[in-house]
């Protein structure tokens, strides 16, 4: 079946984003990049050595069919996160960027009105705009109408791996977008990626439950083949849990 | 943001779209009663045949549902017919030009009596209807008549001649609340056979009306199709389409449907596709089913003992004691109808019929100022 993904101008067949944080080697990165067979990677612009063209981690994700999916982890606002943004695009030579605002040094919670203002700002200037956001449903909206390419609600609290917390908004938003919805922060199993695929998001993105997982290659290869059956089983319709009307007497019977 | 309701729409065909809700078989019907969110495939097993023997289970999910998003409320409108002069033809319709009838447009102090009736049966909410007369009733006089009585009603409505969106956006300036524009069919050849001069023989304008009010700002758009024109399953389904579309791309906007069947009137022509009073209630239900916001609508076309029944059935909004024909209520009683209706009960009566059910009839439910 042919269910592919695309966003902007790119498509693609895998619906499992990764990461590039925590791991503990950047071979064993590269490993497990790999056995996620991920095509879209996202890495902190605060980590990469924008002057040297060697830099080890790039290196070890640089691979034909990989988009690098720079990121704007560490800026606290809207006008950092543009400068950021266009740092990454003339330091990596692509126009993607994940826009990520978090003030919070402890939950690393987004910033919805930061991050609103500083999308408008980068679709603006010709930005593919990825927005990693709290499940807000509004926020959703307004981030669509400025004309943000995707939408990334989180699950859970970053780094958390408790999974789909955030269950009850992300329906509304999958329900209620015109523009992919990727799950982002807090999947912490393949089984929680699998959900969300069920409900209908069109991508995970999956890090920390990868990267220090005792092994992240195994792990990886476990989330690519979750991210699949959720799918599957999202186009195949799932069969609903049976709920019965309450009885009363018939509403219908002045119709015979 | 610019897109229109039409590059969706010329996705679909037709007679394809009928033949799968056709296929559709007792199954489906049970695999969508069973589920809590429901998509456009489980809409169109429920206005299938297939659904016909599970009408009961649709009604009482639909009671349930309404219960639990509206309450036992049921909001009251009364439509204000401001004109009946016309430059469309249209087969069904007793205002269409070439009717022998006498015409009429009110005037500022006309509108003023029939307010102070209406005023006094309690309205709050009115919906202000022409026909399509741009010279005569165009946009200047709309907005002239919303100004004389805004001060009297919280909500006003206007169900006219599809306009612009700078049309709209004035008309908003002035206190519009909501816009009532239903596509009539949306079987393009049919539509036009029914519509072969005027204005409204533009299939494609009045398609992407709603898309111009979301982009104006609206607060709420009414859609419907009027069943009898063609077969009332494809023209639900359409019109679920279209609703579905809207929601997701004028999130700020409230929608309503209404659900006109085809009503004798001047102009003589007879349903092409018979929609029985089972038939209409399995629609209610089915777009209650696949939408538990959106506000359902009944007019005074359909008999007291239907509509006694309907409100516990999925419909949140009641019109009662309408008159089709401009000066209707005082001005001029006699005048031509646009259609004849069935429940002739007066305000009071359907009050009070509401009352005894258990219901609420809620007479505000907007501020104006906003």
């Amino acid at each position: 079946m042919n269910d592919l993904l695309t966003i902007a101008d790119k498509t693609f067949h895998s619906r499992l984003f990764t990461g590039t944080g925590k791991f503990s080697s950047n071979q064993l990165m590269s490993d497990a990049l790999i056995a996620s067979e991920s095509e879209l990677i996202t890495v902190a612009l605060k980590r990469v050595d924008v002057n040297n063209e060697q830099d080890k981690m790039l290196k070890s994700i640089m691979r034909p069919h990989i988009n690098l999916l720079p990121n704007t982890s560490g800026v606290r606002d809207a006008k950092e996160a543009v400068f950021a943004a266009q740092l990454a695009r003339e330091a990596l030579e692509t126009n993607w960027i994940k826009l990520e605002i978090h003030p919070d040094p402890k939950y690393l919670l987004p910033d919805p009105i930061e991050t609103l203002k500083a999308a408008e700002e980068l679709v603006k200037l010709g930005f593919v705009v990825m927005p990693y956001i709290h499940a807000d449903p509004v926020l959703c909206k307004r981030l669509e109408e400025v004309g943000t390419q995707c939408v990334m609600p989180l699950g859970a609290p970053i780094g958390t791996n408790k999974g789909l917390k955030t269950l009850d908004f992300l329906e509304i938003i999958i329900e209620q977008s015109n523009i992919p919805v990727i799950v982002d922060a807090g999947i912490g199993s393949p089984s929680h990626a699998a959900f969300a695929m069920e409900l209908g998001a069109d991508a995970v993105l999956v890090n920390t439950a990868i990267a220090v997982s005792k092994n992240p290659v195994a792990m990886a290869k476990a989330f690519k083949m979750a991210v699949e059956a959720g799918r599957m089983a999202y186009n195949a319709k799932l069969a609903s849990v049976k709920q019965h009307a309450e009885a009363s007497s018939p509403l219908t019977s002045f119709l015979s | 943001m610019n897109t229109s309701f039409q590059s969706i729409f010329d996705t679909y065909n037709w007679d394809d779209t009928l033949a799968s809700i056709n296929a559709k078989t007792a199954q489906d019907v049970e695999f969508a009663l069973e589920k809590t969110k429901r998509d456009l495939e489980d809409f169109k097993a429920l206005i299938s045949l297939a659904a016909k023997p599970y009408l009961e289970q649709m009604a009482q999910q639909s009671r349930l549902i309404t219960k639990k998003r509206f309450g036992n409320t049921i909001q009251m409108y009364v439509p204000m017919y401001l004109s009946n002069e016309c430059q469309n033809i249209c087969t069904y319709c007793g205002f269409s030009m070439t009717n022998k009838i006498p015409r009429r447009t009110l005037t500022d102090a006309e509108i003023l009596k029939e307010v102070s009736f209406l005023k006094e049966k309690g309205y709050d909410h009115i919906l202000l209807v022409t026909g399509e007369a741009n010279k005569t009733v165009g946009v200047p006089y709309i907005k002239h008549a919303m100004e004389l009585i805004k001060d009297q009603f919280s909500n006003i409505t206007i169900e006219v001649q599809p306009l612009h969106q700078n049309e709209y956006e004035e008309l908003i300036q002035a206190n519009l609340y909501a816009v009532l524009v239903y596509q009539e069919t949306y079987h393009r050849a049919e539509y036009k056979k029914h519509h072969p001069k005027g204005k409204k023989s533009n299939f494609d304008f009045r398609l992407e009306t709603p898309d111009r009010l979301g982009r104006a700002g609206i607060h709420k758009i009414g859609l419907g199709a009027l069943f009898g024109l063609e077969d009332w399953r494809a023209d639900s389904f359409f019109t679920a389409l279209h609703l579905k579309y809207l929601q997701k791309t004028y999130w700020k906007t409230k929608y309503s449907i209404s659900f006109p069947r085809l009503r004798p009137h001047s102009g003589g022509l007879e349903p092409k596709v018979e929609m029985t009073d089972r038939d209409l209630v399995q629609t209610i239900c089915a777009f209650r089913l696949l939408d538990e916001d959106v506000e359902l609508s009944m007019s005074t076309r359909e008999s007291e003992t239907f509509r006694n029944h309907i409100v516990h059935l999925g419909v949140t909004s009641l019109s009662a004691e309408s008159k089709t024909n401009p000066g209707g209520y005082v001005i001029d009683p006699q005048s031509l109808e646009q259609f004849e209706i069935s429940d002739e009960r007066s305000t009071e009566v359907i009050a009070k019929m509401l009352q005894e059910n258990g219901l609420e009839p809620v007479w505000k439910d907007w501020e104006n100022r906003w």
